[in-house]
């Protein structure tokens, strides 16, 4: 499996372990993928965030199972069953502050993440089914805290629910059946909840399944690089333990840090206080927004007057990042060589910024005209500005290896 | 040789029996065994789709009574039915009139005032906006009415006329009226 000069850590020769790999190769995986895995020598800390979503992801699994012991998904005992775990669960508190902003932080690193992969091409060739991975991953997670939010079945979890389903209405005649099927029943009520509850201790094991694959495919041609171009040699690369293992623990800790601060100093920041309302059946809220991860879709969902049009844009508009390895014409791949398309790119970062801020408020007056410029500017980000910016921009030119700028540097 | 049209049976390099035309035996089983796995892995799939459907116990709660005697001109109450908000509405003259003359307004989804009620002053609808699910506000006197005097949603702002028709806003269809039937003069049936 190992494509490069593969020298066996020390730990390899112990008797025990030669024993077990004879049986089943788990050292010498760990070895070639994880410790002597050879990785581009000038990752900056933009590429800590996938390892950041991966931990992530761990501490959702964990605090999500212990959350489960306590928690009881029926429409009559949901939302005291988790005023239970706040209150009377030993360290409940801690899992759910931990479990409600991590989703926030597990948002946080990967649109970081997948931003990393806009700006330095990391989609281009031959990483499209990495890419494709990462964007199921991303569905999935979108799916899963979807579902996460109903469960403590307060008024926001009630009526987003409602509002999301409702989306698949827009689909011409089996609309209304589709709907009703999601829902088990004629509303938004206990067989949904059930049902989201089972589904969203399910995806996250999905989601792990999809890394498993992400993985696979990023260690097949390895990481990209800032520069964007492919190592010439293994003097371009460095082994993964200590090098990346180091800079991904400084990186986790101080991402700890921030995410220690919402869990202990300021856990609702992020949440809705509608949401301690217990779900109402018969009373919308004035205003429903969905949580801040989800803001610049739904911005694109309320530009459009029509619904079908407003459900198929919001669905397109993650839909258009599947075709981005062949929208993007450029050969070059990072944006640190394309002078034009790194201006595209930052307003391309204000709009869906804007897009988020558009979403959260009522949809009226100017946040809609705003909202409605920055959706045609998303989609013509991809559609028109990187399709043409490959034939017009002129790159500066590129390195002639990875090693060459960083021994220039280090010379100085 | 063959007549064009028949074939022999000849023994393959494999061992098995196959026709001259390439066809053999096993072609045979192994699309009918394909096609019995597929058929039966799709039916068995049908059942858990199904499953997720509504349940006896959903659908047998499908029908609600009301009873009307305590209701006076101009004032709307709300039910629950299939767990959704159903509005009643004793409309007043007035509201009957509005709703006769915007008959001839343009709908967005035409419809006959006289074709949604059973009895004009009795006016019954799903208080779903039919945009994205939300309940509309106007059951209350002080609640917004919206431009058309009847019922306007606080969501994504659709506005609905004393008919409870679509009148404004980003909603596709007019509010639904359910099935429901007059038990007698005060008492309705809904589902």
């Amino acid at each position: 499996m190992a494509k490069y000069d593969y020298v066996p850590s020390p730990f390899m020769s112990n008797p025990i372990v030669k024993w077990v790999d004879h049986r089943l190769p788990i050292f010498e995986m760990v070895d070639q993928q994880l410790i002597k895995y050879p990785a581009p020598r000038n990752l900056n800390y933009w590429w800590n965030f996938g390892s950041l979503a991966g931990v992530m992801l761990v501490v959702m699994i964990l605090s999500g199972i212990f959350l489960a012991m306590n928690y009881q998904p029926s429409t009559v005992a949901a939302f005291d069953s988790v005023e239970r775990i706040m209150r009377d669960v030993n360290y409940g508190w801690l899992l759910r502050y931990m479990h409600m902003n991590g989703a926030s932080m597990f948002f946080v690193v990967v649109y970081i993440h997948i931003a990393r992969g806009l700006y330095y091409g990391s989609y281009k060739a031959p990483r499209e089914i990495l890419w494709w991975l990462g964007l199921l991953i991303f569905l999935a997670m979108m799916a899963t805290a979807f579902m996460g939010y109903v469960l403590p079945w307060g008024q926001m979890s009630f009526w987003g629910a409602t509002v999301i389903t409702n989306l698949f209405s827009a689909i011409p005649l089996v609309g209304k059946s589709i709907v009703t099927w999601l829902w088990g029943g004629f509303s938004v009520d206990n067989p949904t909840l059930n049902r989201f509850f089972a589904l969203h201790y399910l995806l996250p094991f999905v989601i792990a399944g999809l890394v498993l694959l992400h993985l696979w495919a990023l260690h097949v041609h390895g990481s990209n690089n800032p520069l964007g171009i492919d190592a010439k040699g293994p003097q371009d690369k460095i082994p993964f333990h200590p090098y990346y293992t180091v800079k991904d623990a400084f990186g986790l800790s101080v991402f700890l840090i921030i995410y220690a601060y919402f869990v202990f100093f300021n856990p609702y920041m992020l949440g809705d206080p509608d949401n301690w309302i217990p779900a109402n059946p018969l009373v919308t809220p004035p205003h429903i927004v969905p949580e801040w991860y989800f803001l610049p879709f739904y911005a694109i969902l309320r530009s459009v007057p029509d619904k079908l049009g407003g459900v198929t844009l919001m669905f397109g508009a993650i839909a258009i990042l599947f075709v981005l390895p062949w929208l993007d014409t450029s050969r070059v791949r990072s944006g640190r060589f394309r002078p034009a398309f790194r201006v595209f790119f930052w307003l391309f970062m204000v709009v869906t910024v804007t897009l988020g801020w558009c979403g959260s408020q009522p949809p009226e007056g100017m946040a809609l005209t705003i909202g409605q410029i920055c959706t045609v500017l998303y989609f013509l980000h991809f559609l028109v500005f990187l399709p043409l910016l490959g034939w017009f921009e002129r790159p500066l030119p590129l390195p002639a290896s990875i090693a060459e700028p960083v021994l220039k540097s280090a010379a100085k | 040789m063959a007549q064009p049209g028949t074939s022999t049976l000849t023994t393959s390099p494999g061992g098995g029996r196959q026709h001259e035309d390439g066809t053999a035996r096993r072609d045979f089983l192994y699309l009918s065994a394909t096609a019995f796995g597929a058929t039966g892995a799709v039916l068995t799939g049908w059942a858990f789709i199904s499953s997720m459907n509504p349940s006896a116990d959903v659908l047998a709660l499908s029908s609600t009574e009301v009873n009307l005697s305590a209701m006076q001109p101009g004032q709307a109450i709300t039910v629950v039915w299939r767990g959704k908000p159903v509005f009643v509405r004793y409309r007043t003259p007035e509201e009957i009139a509005k709703a006769k003359a915007d008959d001839k307004a343009d709908l967005r989804d035409p419809e006959l005032d006289s074709k949604r009620v059973q009895k004009s002053q009795w006016l019954i609808l799903v208080g779903v906006c039919t945009h994205l699910g939300c309940v509309p506000l106007g059951q209350k006197p002080t609640d917004p009415h919206g431009d058309f005097g009847g019922w306007f949603c606080p969501c994504h702002g659709s506005h609905y006329d004393t008919s409870g028709r679509i009148r404004k806003g980003p909603a596709p269809k007019n509010l639904e009226v359910p099935t429901y039937t007059f038990l007698n003069d005060t008492t309705i049936r809904i589902g």
